[in-house]
């Protein structure tokens, strides 16, 4: 029921002053039709990870270790690290599409949003007839709350949260599997970005794909999201469900982050945070990275490694849990 | 009384771009409209609202960047005009401006040492060697950048985000002013260090009798650091009060909307699927109420007449033609 699994991934930044590890021995499933939150704080590896996943890396950036396993309804497998040229390009939308941040990296300027729909079914649904392109465009519009008239709108004429919604209906174009979402919603007004992850869970119980959706807002992970994983530093930390996470955080940095958060509501619970800074990824802490800022390290978190262990309703990479929690 | 006060501040802003209306004149931006504020001694006032919706300008518009369009800045309750020349440096030493991105308000060749060193000269405040050095090193102690030594010398691609929005706050107290007007200070900081700058403004208030306006779009960290929230929305204000007060029972729609939107990690159910549209253009903007288009319990009234203020006690007040509905719920 995996639609991508990630084994022991590494990805490194080549640079003059020593390479940056960005992403360290990452194994993670992405379940399919799930919701996977991914959070962390900035320069943590999440858009890192994702553009891997996407085979979206460009120099200096470079692949150093592990798979990603791509695994269609039929059970066959994709090797993506493996995929060349047009088969890479027909796995990037028909079973893979991506959203950033800013809509204006999806989106083409000089093109209108309808004519970049059409374009993208055009060559890779070419038994498509113009016509049947055409309704397609208006209803994908329309299914993510563009009227149809603004099909001839170019993406500067659109607000902020339209041009958003655009790039999200041109990832839905062929009915991928998987969308991954780097803080599609970030410069958006809370209001509108309520509205769009509203809009997003819709599609997914209508659709069925999975998505990836990276923040560095824990808050709102917790609010989409059926799954989330922790990435510190390049690693996974924790993953858990949303409610487990909530409930009970098992990885210190997850409670450090989720204590981080004024609340609206409730009593004004003393605010925690997380002393100190993250680390410099080219020569991270020895041992567990988040050692130096944790208020739970003994001796050992600064000489071994903690892994990713299996929990009951997660993973947890410390080497103080007992499967009960941190508080 | 109040340190630092706009009273009826209004901004209209001559687009440089866009089309050209029908008498070959671009339309004014309407950023900021009929907006009052006040700051006191010693507290924390929150101006929060979303992007685009005026913040930066009303900031501005007190720090006296540049002039008002109508309205006046008081300060001690004295009427300024100070844009420029001896003035302008005069008012600058009581009003300090604090910016959103910390990468960008540091001189990227300069040691942290320089950016604090530089105003203490040029206010006259330290006279020797031994005194700039003294007192750089109780600045860096004051935004806890310890120990000192180390800090002093750095460079600003050498600190953090965190770090150098400290210097940038370091900086701002180096002319021992009055009034800070910190615009988004945090917003671009992770979540984890953001606590420790807002600690920080928050204590500078309290204990040294600052007037802080702490800009912000996150209502949650308002209510936590701030005693007075006003809310802004498409270039007016429209509901103040009391944070906790105005956090935990909102009487404008708008207010509620935004409470109902903002993140929360406490509320683990997904958000449903309803539609609230967008914010208005400013070149453009509504008739009446503002928000008309997109309110929930709008009157026929609230398209053709602009609401005035209702007082609603306890120091709280709001823009709205429900208000006395409201009043009654
Ligand atoms: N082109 C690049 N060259 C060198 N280092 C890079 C490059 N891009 C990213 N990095 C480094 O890789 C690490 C991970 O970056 P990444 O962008 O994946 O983080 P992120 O978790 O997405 O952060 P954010 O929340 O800020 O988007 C960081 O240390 C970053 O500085
Ligand atoms: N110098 C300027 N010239 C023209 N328009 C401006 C200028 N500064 C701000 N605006 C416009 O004024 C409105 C309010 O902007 P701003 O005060 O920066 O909002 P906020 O700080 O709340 O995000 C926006 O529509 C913005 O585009
Ligand atoms: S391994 Fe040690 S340092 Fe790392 S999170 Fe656990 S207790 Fe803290
Ligand atoms: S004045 Fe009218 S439109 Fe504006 S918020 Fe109040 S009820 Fe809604
Ligand atoms: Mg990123
Ligand atoms: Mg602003």
């Amino acid at each position: 029921m995996n639609v991508l699994e990630i084994r022991g991934l590494g990805v490194d930044y080549l640079s003059g002053s020593g390479a940056v590890h960005a992403v360290s021995g990452v194994s993670l499933d992405l379940r399919r039709g799930e919701i996977l939150g991914l959070a962390g704080e900035s320069g943590s590896g999440k858009s890192t990870l994702a553009n891997a996943v996407a085979r979206l890396l460009r120099p200096p950036a470079s692949i150093t270790s592990g798979s990603v396993v791509y695994r269609r309804q039929d059970g066959s497998a994709v090797d993506v690290l493996a995929l060349g040229g047009n088969e890479l390009r027909a796995f990037r939308w028909k079973e893979l599409a991506v959203v950033f941040q800013s809509a204006m990296n999806s989106l083409n300027p000089v093109i209108t949003v309808g004519a970049q729909i059409d374009d993208v079914l055009r060559v890779h649904a070419p038994r498509m007839s113009r016509n049947e392109r055409t309704e397609r465009s208006v209803e994908l519009l329309q299914r993510v709350g563009i009227s149809a008239d603004r099909r001839r709108s170019y993406p500067h004429e659109l607000s902020g949260g339209m041009r958003q919604r655009a790039a999200i209906a041109i990832a839905l174009a062929l009915n991928p599997e998987i969308i991954i979402m780097d803080e599609p919603t970030t410069a958006l007004d809370v209001v509108v970005q309520r509205d769009i992850l509203a809009e997003i869970r819709a599609l997914r119980e209508e659709y069925g794909f999975a998505v990836v959706f990276i923040t560095h807002d824990l808050s709102l992970l917790m609010e989409i999201s059926d799954r989330i994983a922790i990435m510190y530093a390049g690693r996974v930390v924790e993953t858990g469900t949303a409610e487990a996470l909530h409930r009970a955080p098992r990885h210190p940095y997850t409670l450090g982050l989720l204590r981080s958060f004024p609340r609206l509501r409730g009593p004004r619970e003393e605010l925690l945070g997380i002393p100190g800074v993250p680390p410099d990824l080219r020569s991270p802490p020895p041992g567990c990275a988040f050692h130096p800022r944790c208020a739970m390290a003994v001796a050992e978190c600064s000489e071994s490694l903690p892994v990713l262990r299996a929990e009951a309703d997660g993973e947890v990479a410390c080497l103080l849990d007992d499967g009960r929690g941190v508080s | 009384m109040s340190i630092l006060e706009g009273r009826n501040l209004t901004k209209h802003f001559t687009a440089a771009r866009g089309p050209r209306g029908r008498f070959g004149k671009r339309p004014p931006v309407r950023a900021v409209e009929d907006v009052s504020i006040a700051l006191r001694a010693g507290s924390v006032t929150a101006l929060v609202g979303e992007s685009g919706c005026g913040k930066s300008t009303v900031a501005r518009l007190l720090a006296q960047v540049y002039p008002v369009t109508s309205g006046e800045v008081l300060l001690r309750g004295e009427p300024v005009r100070a844009h420029r020349g001896a003035a302008f440096k005069e008012y600058r030493r009581q009003v300090q401006l604090i910016f959103q991105d910390p990468f960008a308000s540091l001189n990227p060749f300069h040691r942290v040492r320089y950016h604090l060193a530089r105003p203490l000269r040029l206010h006259g405040h330290a006279r020797s060697d031994a005194e700039e050095r003294e007192q750089v090193a109780e600045l860096l102690e004051r935004v806890s950048l310890t120990p000192v030594e180390q800090f002093m010398d750095k460079m600003p691609h050498e600190l953090s985000g965190g770090q150098r929005q400290r210097v940038a706050i370091a900086r701002a107290l180096a002319v021992r002013p009055i009034a800070l007007i910190a615009d988004e200070p945090v917003s671009m900081l992770d979540v984890s260090i953001r606590l420790g700058v807002l600690r920080l403004l928050e204590g500078l208030a309290r204990e040294n009798g600052l007037a802080l306006l702490y800009i912000t779009h996150d209502i949650a960290s308002a209510r936590y650091f701030a005693e007075d929230i006003t809310v802004m929305y498409a270039g007016r204000l429209i509901e103040s009060g009391p944070s906790e007060e105005l956090t935990q029972s909102p009487r404008h729609p708008y207010t509620r909307l935004l409470l109902e939107s903002a993140p929360d990690p406490d509320r683990v159910a997904p958000p449903a699927g309803e539609r609230h549209g967008e914010p208005p253009s400013l070149i453009d903007p509504p008739g009446g109420c503002r928000f008309h288009p997109r309110c929930p319990v709008a009157l026929p009234v609230c398209s053709t007449e602009v609401p005035g203020r209702t007082e609603l006690g306890e120091g709280r007040w709001t823009h709205c033609w429900q208000a006395g509905a409201a009043l009654s719920r």
